[in-house]
């Protein structure tokens, strides 16, 4: 096993660059890091659409959140990979459909965690904040989104995590990430998929590991800091 | 300075204020007591808009509060000082900045310049070593009086108070008060709904009681607690004092 991991240890880190594209490991953080950026804008957006009060925006962003959470995320991927070619009228890489599709899924998530942190908020804040003569957007910007991200830290690392496993779905539309890269190997070994699996399986669990455990560190330091029970990280 | 006139409130079938009128006149001082649920809070949340209300009229500094359209409500707002029980400053900024933060956003200071007015302010209420910290590090006293700096650095004519020390535990009561009787005495004007007798007896130039949703006595402190006109304010008083 070990010979594996020593003949294709950079191609399961970067894939075949810099003599043909990135891949592996590094690809498949740059598509989280990259995808939970994005969903994490977008989320918010979503989030305050749905605490505005205004039908006009809430329906809309309601209908997305209970669609994509209602569908195993693989979906997401197919209806990117289809629609999306549509759509923009000429055929996209894969790392931008992939890219697309985890936005959209871990958009839907993350709203749910900022929604839940903006309406758990106690209300005396806004009050306070309107009283001094603070705005809507003033509000949102200075007083309620700074504290729900504070508070929201550990589950946006363990959804971070989630991410990191669902790039793993490039695989079926041949991005060149972690999975795919260890899918090569075995093609060229054949006989030995349980030790390339296994491989596999401990990079991802590192990865993984390492960071749920961060998001428990963050957690407890939330609760100190605030003196208040956080939420409970799920493992992700 | 403060008007109003006929303001009926319902909170879906509950009529929470019984077409109330009154007057406040720049300067003075109104204590409003008066039962559990009579409606002190709803009245007194409906002068800056935290509650809106169903018919009637509120001028504040010649604003009609509840006639403005649009953002001009946040410009009325900020004329109008409120301090709530619970004192609700924000927990992600330091006291310096809880209390600055309202003239960087509305008033368009510098941080430097709201920073500077907001340290003046705090040592006016007694907070001057306490500036760095957050609010989580700091007493309930404390906290509330970084509450009314807070309301005070966007220079408001007129301030509201609601029940500003029932909160707190009682050795810190008088450190409140004692900053509201200072405010009081360099005119600001002033609605403080409170049960603390002692305050309302030395600082206020007029009492309302409250029962039902009315206002249904008003006079000076001295009229009120030593002959109050209705049986309901003799009963509040006897009970208030045992
Ligand atoms: N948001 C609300 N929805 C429905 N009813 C309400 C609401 N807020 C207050 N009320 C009712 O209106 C009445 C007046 O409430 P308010 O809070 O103004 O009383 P208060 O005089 O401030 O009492 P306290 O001394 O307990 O603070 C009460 O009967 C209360 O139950
Ligand atoms: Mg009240």
């Amino acid at each position: 096993m070990l010979d594996i991991l020593r003949d294709n240890w950079l191609l399961l880190l970067i894939g075949q660059y810099p003599n043909g594209p990135l891949g592996g490991l590094a690809m498949t953080l740059i598509l989280a890091v990259c995808a939970i950026a994005a969903a994490f804008v977008l989320g918010t957006l979503i989030a305050l659409a749905r605490t505005s009060g205004i039908a006009l925006l809430y329906w809309p962003a309601t209908a997305l959140v209970y669609v994509v959470r209602g569908l195993p995320p693989v979906m997401a991927v197919f209806w990117a990979y289809f629609a999306l070619p549509v759509l923009i009228g000429r055929p996209i890489p894969g790392f931008w459909t992939l890219l697309t599709a985890l936005i959209l899924y871990e958009s839907t998530y993350l709203s749910e965690i900022i929604r839940a942190g903006i309406q758990s908020l106690p209300k005396g804040q806004v009050e306070a904040a309107k009283a001094l003569g603070f705005g809507y957007g003033r509000i949102t910007c200075d007083i309620v989104l700074p504290q729900v991200y504070h508070t929201m830290l550990p589950s946006m690392v363990s959804q971070f995590v989630s991410t990191i496993k669902e790039t793993s779905l490039g695989y079926i539309i041949a991005v060149q990430e972690l999975t795919f890269a260890a899918n090569q190997i075995n093609s060229q070994l054949l006989t030995r998929p349980f030790e390339v699996f296994l491989i596999l399986a401990v990079i991802y669990f590192l990865v993984c590991f390492t960071l749920t455990s961060a998001a428990r560190f963050l957690e407890r330091r939330v609760a100190r800091q605030r003196n208040a029970p956080a939420l409970k990280v799920q493992p992700a | 300075m403060i008007t109003l006139h006929k303001v009926n409130k319902w909170y879906g079938q509950y009529h929470a204020l019984k077409s109330v009128s009154a007057e406040v006149a720049p300067g003075s001082v109104v204590v409003v007591c008066g039962p559990s649920g009579s409606g002190k809070s709803t009245l007194i949340r409906t002068i800056n808009r935290l509650e809106p209300i169903g018919d009637g009229q509120i001028l504040v500094n010649g604003d009609d509060v509840h006639a403005a359209k649009g953002r001009e409500i946040n410009r009325i707002r900020s004329h109008i000082g409120f301090v709530f029980q619970q004192f609700n400053l924000f927990p992600h900024l330091s006291v310096l900045d809880n209390v600055a933060i309202a003239p960087v956003r509305i008033l368009g200071l510098s941080w430097h310049e709201a920073r500077e007015r907001a340290r003046a302010l705090l040592t006016r209420v007694g907070l001057a070593q306490r500036i760095d910290r957050y609010p989580h590090h700091l007493s309930g006293g404390q906290q509330q009086r970084v509450a009314i700096a807070r309301a005070l650095a966007m220079k408001p004519p007129v301030m509201l108070f609601d029940e500003p020390t029932s909160a707190l535990d009682p050795e810190m009561v008088g450190e409140v008060l004692q900053v509201m009787q200072s405010l009081a005495a360099e005119g600001m004007t002033m609605i403080c709904v409170t049960h603390e007798m002692g305050f309302a007896r030395e600082v206020a130039s007029e009492v309302w009681f409250m029962d039902h949703g009315e206002i249904i006595e008003t006079g000076s402190p001295a009229e009120f607690f030593s002959a109050p006109r209705s049986e309901r304010a003799r009963k509040f008083l006897a009970e208030i004092r045992h």
